[in-house]
C-alpha cells in the first residue's frame, strides 16, 4: 500500500511547531514524534469510542476579529489562541491547520490523574497473578500518572474472575476498563459482532450474544488488543511472565497471505505466537489457527537424526549416501511451498547438478478474506522465483506417478510432503529410493533409504514470497532438537558432495548474494534490505498465472491484475 | 398583589370537562394552528421560531430556532424530529401533565415542527414508567391520522409525516439526546461523542435530526399561533415564554405552577403559589429544576446585574424565574422542577439519596462518571451509615471535580454538580456530622476496650 499523497498542516504543541499529515488523528501525528498521549480505547485500526478519557488534551485554534477576519496577535507578536472551555479527547481531534494543543498544564495533568484514579478503584490490583503485568497500559500509566496511593477506602466491585467467552479466550471481569476494543474489534475486523456490554455503570459486563461464543478464528486479537488484563488467551494464561519471553520477528505459514508475527520463547521453548505489524500485509491482526502452529515443533515423532536405510547415522554417512543416489541418475524432485525462498534456491542448484522433473504439491486451502487465503503455503510463489516450477501444482501428481511407474524415475528426493497421503501405494514407495527432508515421521520416513531432518520455521530463517510477491524475512526464535540442521545447511552441504565440491557455511546471509545474481527480479537486492517489512518485487514475467487467492485485508487481485494490464 | 399565573401550555390542562379526546381538542381549537400553519412557507416558520427567542425546555435551555438552523440540508438525507418525552430528571414533571392530559396540543406542535423543519419522519420517545401515556398518546395519533392532521398529505398541503410513539425501557440516559438516538435505533443507549456526532448533522441512522423536548414543541405551536414577534413579548429578554414550575418538597401545595418568564420571584413561587412550607419549619435550601442543578442554600446573597444595567444583590427567594437570573447566581432553572427542603432535612443524606440515582443511571460508557459516580454513591453512604471520616467531605468535592466536564455527555455535569454545590455550601453540616460520628466510634471503642458493650 502506498502511502497516499497528503498535505502537511502545521499544528502548535505545547509551544513547538509539527508538520502534520492534514486531517490525521492528533494521538497518531504526535506518535510521527515520538510524543505518546496516554489512552486505552484509541486504536489506530478501529473506529473512535473516546470513552476512556485519558487522552484529554487543551486544544484551541487561533482566533479571527470578527468584523475584518483576521486573525487577532497579541501584543508579543503572537496570534491570540481561543482555548476550549473544556479539555477534548485527542482521539476524536484531528489536525487541521493552525490546531493548538496542550498536553503539559496541570489540567491536563488532573485530567490524567483523575481518570487513572477512577480506572484502579474497582480494579483488582492482582498484577502480581495477571498474565498481563509487564506488556499493561494500566501498569505503564499508573507509573506516570498514578497517585502512588489510594484514597478509596469502600469495597470494590467484585465481578467474575474466570469467564469462557470462547475456546480460546478468557475473561477476567474484574480487570476490564470497559474500554470496547474488543467489541469493535469483532464487528468491524472480524465482522462477528458478538460481544456486547450488559448491565449499567461501574457494574458493567462484557459478555457474548445469547447462544453465542467468541469462536471466530480472529478472537484471540482481542486478547491482543485488550489494554489491561482482562482478555487473556486460555492456552497462555498462567503459563509464563511476558518479560521472560524474547520476541523474534517470524512469518506465519498459514497461507500465503504471510501474517507477520512475533515467536516468544523463553530457553528455547515457544510459548506463544502473537501478530506484528505491517500495514501492508496484516495491519495488526493474525489467525487464531496461525498462533497454534508452533504446538507442532514439540512433538514426539521429530525427525531428529540422520537415517541410512532405517538405521541412525552420522550426518556425513547419510549425506554421502543421498549424494551417491542422486548422482546415480533418474531422479525425480518433489519440492515444498513451505520451504523458504534460499532453501528453494539450493534446491533448485541441486536440481541442475543432477537433472530431474520437479513437481509440487496442491496445497488448497479455504480463503477468508482477511488473513488466510486459498493457498494454504507460505512461500509458492518462491518456487516460480527460483525457477522451480512454471506452472501452478495440479490437484494430483500424475504425471509423477506415471514415471515412477514406467522406471523413468528411480530415486526421490522429497522435501517435506508425504506422498502416502497423496495416494502413493506401498508397493509404489517401495519401487523408487527414497530421500526424504523432513520435520516429522510418516510413512515417507520410514520408506525413504536416506533421512535427512528437517526444521519447523520456528528453528531457521530464511524469507517467504507472499502472494503480494512481498519478500518477507523470519528469524529463528528457538534452536532445533539436537541432531538436527537447518535444510539450508543440509541441502548446501548436499549439492556440495553432488557437485564435488567442499562445503563452506550455509546461510540466508551468505546465499544472498548468489540469490541477487541468478534471480532477475531480485538483482540489488540484499538479506538486510529486506527490513522486517518486506520488499515487493516485480512479477510481471508471471502475471499469466492464475494463481488462485481471492481478496484478502490488504491483497485484491483484481487490483493487481488491473494495474499490470495497464 | 400576589404573583399570578399565566397559563399558555396548560391553558385547558385540569379545566373541568376538559378531555383528551381529539373532538374536545378540536372544540377548544385545536389543529387549527397547524391548519394556517401548513399554508405557510416552511422557512417562514423557522424564521418565527428564531425570532420568538424560544429556549427549549429539557434543561439545557439551548434555544431551539438556533438548534433547527444547525440542520444539515446539503447532504440530501431525510430529516428526523425526535419529540423527547423522556421526563426522567427526578422532581420534574410537567411532560406527564401534557401528554395525559392533552396529548392532541403535543401531536399538533410535532407535526408543525415536523412541517417547518420538513422532516420525514417524527418520533415521540417517551418513557417506560409512562404505560399509560404511551397508550393514551398511541390512541390520540390514531385519531389525528383518521382526520388527517397527520399521515400522507396532511389537510391536502402535499406535505406528509408520520409520528411513531417509541417506549424506552426505564433508562434516565435515554433523555440525554444522542443517547435517545442510540436506543431508537436499537441500541445501547450509550451517549455519542460530540463531534462528530451532532444530531443536527449526525443524528438518527447519520441524518440529520432535531430532538425536543415535550414542552418546547408545544410552545412552538404556541410561537407559529401568536408569531414570534409576540411570543418574545411575553417574558423577560433572552428567555420568552412561560415556564411551567413543579415544585415539590416542603411545600404546602406542592404542584404545577406555569409562570410568565421573569415576571415573578422564588419568593413568589414557593411562598404565594405553593403555600410556603410547613408550620413551624423554616426553608433551608432549594435545587431550582431538577435534582442536577447546583442546589441554593437560603442566606446565600448572589451580586448581579439588575435589568437596568446596575449592580445589585439577590437572596435566593429575590431570584427571578427567568434562565438569565438563575444563571447569574450560579445555577440553572433546568426543566423548572424545583425542589424545596426545609430545616429538617439532613443535607448529607439528602446528597446520598441523589448520589444513588446517579450511581445507578450512569450508563458506564466513559471512566469518570462510571467509576466517579458509583464513588460519590460508596463515600456518601459510608458518611451516612456512621463510617464517616473529615477528609471525605473534600475527597466528595475532588470526585466530582475530577468528574464535571470530562465526560461524553452532559451526565458527568448532573452526577457532580449536587456534590460540587453541596458540599461547600453546607460544609458545617457535614464536619458536625461527621464529628459526631468520630466521637461515638471513639466512644464505642474506648467501652469496648474496657469490656463494656454499648446498648
Amino acid at each position: 500500500m502506498s502511502a497516499p499523497a497528503t498535505n502537511l498542516v502545521t499544528i502548535n504543541v505545547d509551544g513547538r511547531d509539527y508538520q502534520v499529515p492534514a486531517g490525521m488523528n492528533l494521538i497518531d501525528a504526535l506518535e510521527l514524534f515520538g510524543l505518546e498521549i496516554p489512552h486505552y480505547c484509541y486504536h489506530p485500526k478501529l473506529t473512535v469510542a473516546g470513552n476512556c478519557r485519558m487522552c484529554l488534551v487543551e486544544t484551541g485554534m487561533p482566533m479571527r476579529d470578527r468584523t475584518t477576519n483576521q486573525f487577532i496577535i497579541e501584543p508579543d507578536g503572537r496570534m491570540k489562541i481561543g482555548w476550549g472551555p473544556k479539555p477534548a479527547v485527542a482521539c476524536t481531534t484531528n489536525c487541521t491547520a493552525g490546531l493548538h494543543v496542550r498536553t503539559n498544564t496541570p489540567v491536563v495533568k488532573d485530567c490524567r490523574e483523575g481518570v487513572m484514579e477512577f480506572l484502579l478503584v474497582n480494579h483488582p490490583l492482582d498484577c502480581p497473578i495477571c498474565d498481563q503485568a509487564g506488556e499493561c497500559k494500566l501498569q505503564e500509566f499508573a507509573t506516570d500518572y498514578g497517585r502512588g496511593y489510594s484514597r478509596f477506602i469502600e469495597e470494590k466491585n467484585v465481578k467474575p474472575k474466570r469467564t469462557r467467552l470462547g475456546p480460546r479466550v478468557t475473561l477476567d471481569d474484574e480487570r476490564c476498563i470497559l474500554c470496547s476494543r474488543c467489541v469493535r474489534f469483532c464487528a468491524e475486523i472480524a465482522k462477528d459482532p458478538v460481544l456486547g456490554f450488559i448491565e449499567r455503570g461501574s457494574y458493567s459486563t462484557l459478555t457474548c450474544y445469547p447462544g453465542r461464543e467468541l469462536d471466530n478464528n480472529y478472537s484471540l486479537n482481542t486478547v491482543d488488543i485488550c489494554p489491561v488484563g482482562a482478555l487473556t488467551s486460555t492456552d497462555f494464561r498462567f503459563k509464563m511472565r511476558v518479560w521472560f519471553l524474547k520476541p523474534v520477528p517470524s512469518i506465519c505459514t498459514e497461507s500465503s497471505v504471510g501474517a507477520n508475527t512475533e515467536v516468544w520463547s523463553r530457553e528455547g521453548k515457544i510459548y506463544r505466537i502473537t501478530p506484528r505489524e505491517n500495514n501492508a500485509v496484516n495491519d495488526c491482526w493474525m489467525s487464531d489457527s496461525g498462533r497454534e502452529l508452533y504446538k507442532q515443533v514439540e512433538s514426539p515423532l521429530r525427525i531428529d537424526y540422520f537415517a541410512v536405510n532405517n538405521g541412525k547415522c552420522a550426518p556425513d554417512q547419510a549425506l554421502a549416501r543421498a549424494a551417491e543416489l542422486l548422482k546415480g541418475g533418474g531422479v525425480g524432485y518433489v519440492g515444498s511451498a513451505q520451504s523458504s525462498l534460499e532453501e528453494q534456491f539450493l534446491l533448485g542448484q541441486l536440481v541442475k547438478a543432477a537433472p530431474g522433473p520437479v513437481a509440487f504439491v496442491k496445497h488448497a486451502g479455504k480463503g477468508d478474506g482477511l488473513l488466510i487465503s486459498n493457498d494454504a503455503t507460505p512461500n509458492l510463489r518462491g518456487a516460480f522465483l527460483t525457477g522451480l516450477v512454471r506452472e501452478l501444482p495440479k490437484a494430483n501428481l500424475d504425471e509423477l506417478r506415471q514415471k515412477v511407474e514406467s522406471g523413468a524415475i528411480q530415486t526421490l528426493f522429497v522435501v517435506h510432503e508425504d506422498l502416502a497421503a497423496l495416494g502413493f501405494s506401498d508397493a509404489l514407495l517401495r519401487r523408487v529410493k527414497i530421500i526424504y527432508l523432513g520435520t516429522h515421521t510418516n510413512l515417507m520416513s520410514e520408506h525413504a533409504q536416506v533421512v535427512l531432518p528437517g526444521l519447523t520455521v520456528f528453528e531457521k530463517s530464511g524469507s517467504f514470497v507472499n502472494q503480494q510477491w512481498r519478500v518477507q524475512r523470519f528469524f529463528q526464535a528457538v534452536p532445533g532438537p539436537a541432531g538436527t540442521a537447518p535444510d539450508i545447511q543440509v541441502l548446501g552441504q548436499l549439492l556440495a558432495r553432488v557437485q564435488g565440491e567442499s562445503a563452506g557455511g550455509f546461510s540466508p546471509e551468505a546465499i544472498w548474494p548468489q540469490i541477487s545474481t541468478v534471480i532477475a527480479p531480485l538483482a540489488g537486492w540484499t538479506w538486510e534490505s529486506l527490513g522486517l517489512q518486506g520488499r515487493v518485487l516485480d512479477a510481471s514475467s508471471w502475471a499469466h498465472v492464475p494463481f488462485p487467492e481471492g481478496k484478502s485485508l490488504r491483497f485484491d487481485p483484481a487490483a493487481v491484475t488491473a494495474v499490470k494490464a495497464g | 398583589m400576589p404573583v399570578q399565573e399565566r397559563r399558555i401550555i396548560y391553558r385547558h390542562i385540569d379545566e373541568p370537562g376538559y378531555t383528551i379526546d381529539l373532538a374536545c381538542y378540536q372544540r377548544h381549537g385545536g389543529y387549527e394552528v397547524l391548519r394556517k400553519a401548513l399554508q405557510r412557507k416552511p422557512e417562514e416558520l423557522v424564521q418565527e421560531v428564531k425570532d420568538s427567542a424560544l429556549r427549549g425546555r429539557g434543561g439545557a435551555g439551548f434555544p431551539t430556532g438556533m438548534k433547527w438552523g444547525f440542520l444539515d440540508r446539503k447532504s440530501g438525507k431525510p430529516v428526523y424530529l425526535i419529540c423527547n418525552a423522556d421526563e426522567s430528571e427526578p422532581g420534574t414533571y410537567k411532560d406527564r401533565q401534557i401528554i395525559y392530559k392533552d396529548p392532541h396540543q403535543l401531536i399538533e406542535g410535532v407535526v408543525i415542527s415536523s412541517f417547518a423543519i420538513q422532516a420525514k419522519q417524527a418520533f415521540i420517545y417517551i418513557r417506560g414508567e409512562m404505560f399509560e401515556g404511551f397508550h393514551i398518546l398511541e390512541k390520540a395519533i390514531e385519531e389525528a391520522r383518521a382526520a388527517n392532521f397527520l399521515g400522507d398529505n396532511i389537510l391536502g398541503s402535499g406535505y406528509s409525516v408520520d409520528v411513531v410513539v417509541h417506549r424506552g425501557a426505564g433508562c434516565y440516559i435515554c433523555g440525554e439526546e444522542t443517547g435517545m438516538i442510540e436506543s431508537l435505533e436499537g441500541k445501547r443507549a450509550y451517549p455519542r461523542i460530540k463531534p462528530p456526532y451532532f444530531p443536527a448533522v449526525l443524528g438518527l441512522y447519520n441524518c440529520p435530526t432535531i430532538v425536543n423536548n415535550v414542552e418546547t414543541l408545544c410552545q412552538v405551536k404556541h410561537v407559529i399561533d401568536m408569531g414570534g414577534k409576540e411570543f418574545v413579548k411575553i417574558g423577560v429578554p433572552g428567555d420568552s415564554g412561560t415556564h411551567i414550575w413543579g415544585i415539590s418538597g416542603h411545600v404546602a401545595k406542592p404542584g404545577y405552577y406555569e409562570i410568565e418568564s421573569g415576571k415573578a420571584t422564588v419568593r413568589d413561587l414557593v411562598y404565594d403559589l405553593a403555600g410556603g412550607p410547613a408550620a413551624g419549619r423554616t426553608i433551608k435550601a432549594i435545587i431550582p429544576g431538577g435534582v442536577s442543578m447546583k442546589i441554593l442554600r437560603m442566606g446565600e446573597k448572589f451580586k448581579v446585574k439588575l435589568p437596568d444595567g446596575s449592580a445589585g444583590e439577590w437572596g435566593v427567594l429575590d431570584i427571578p424565574l427567568d434562565s438569565g437570573s438563575f444563571m447569574q447566581c450560579g445555577t440553572s432553572l433546568g426543566t423548572g422542577g424545583m425542589i424545596v427542603m426545609d430545616d429538617t432535612t439532613d443535607m448529607v443524606e439528602a446528597l446520598a439519596n441523589l448520589n444513588a440515582f446517579y450511581a445507578h443511571e450512569t450508563c458506564g460508557q466513559c471512566t469518570p462518571c462510571r467509576e466517579g459516580s458509583l464513588w460519590l454513591k460508596k463515600v456518601t453512604h459510608r458518611v451516612c451509615n456512621g463510617g464517616g471520616r473529615l477528609e471525605d467531605i473534600d475527597l466528595v468535592k475532588n470526585i466530582a471535580d475530577q468528574i464535571a466536564g470530562r465526560t461524553i455527555c452532559a451526565h458527568g455535569e448532573a452526577a457532580a454538580w449536587p456534590c460540587q454545590s453541596n458540599v461547600p455550601k453546607f460544609r458545617d453540616e457535614w464536619e458536625e456530622k461527621i464529628r459526631a460520628q468520630m466521637q461515638a466510634r471513639e466512644h464505642g471503642e474506648l467501652a469496648a476496650r474496657k469490656g463494656l458493650r454499648l446498648v
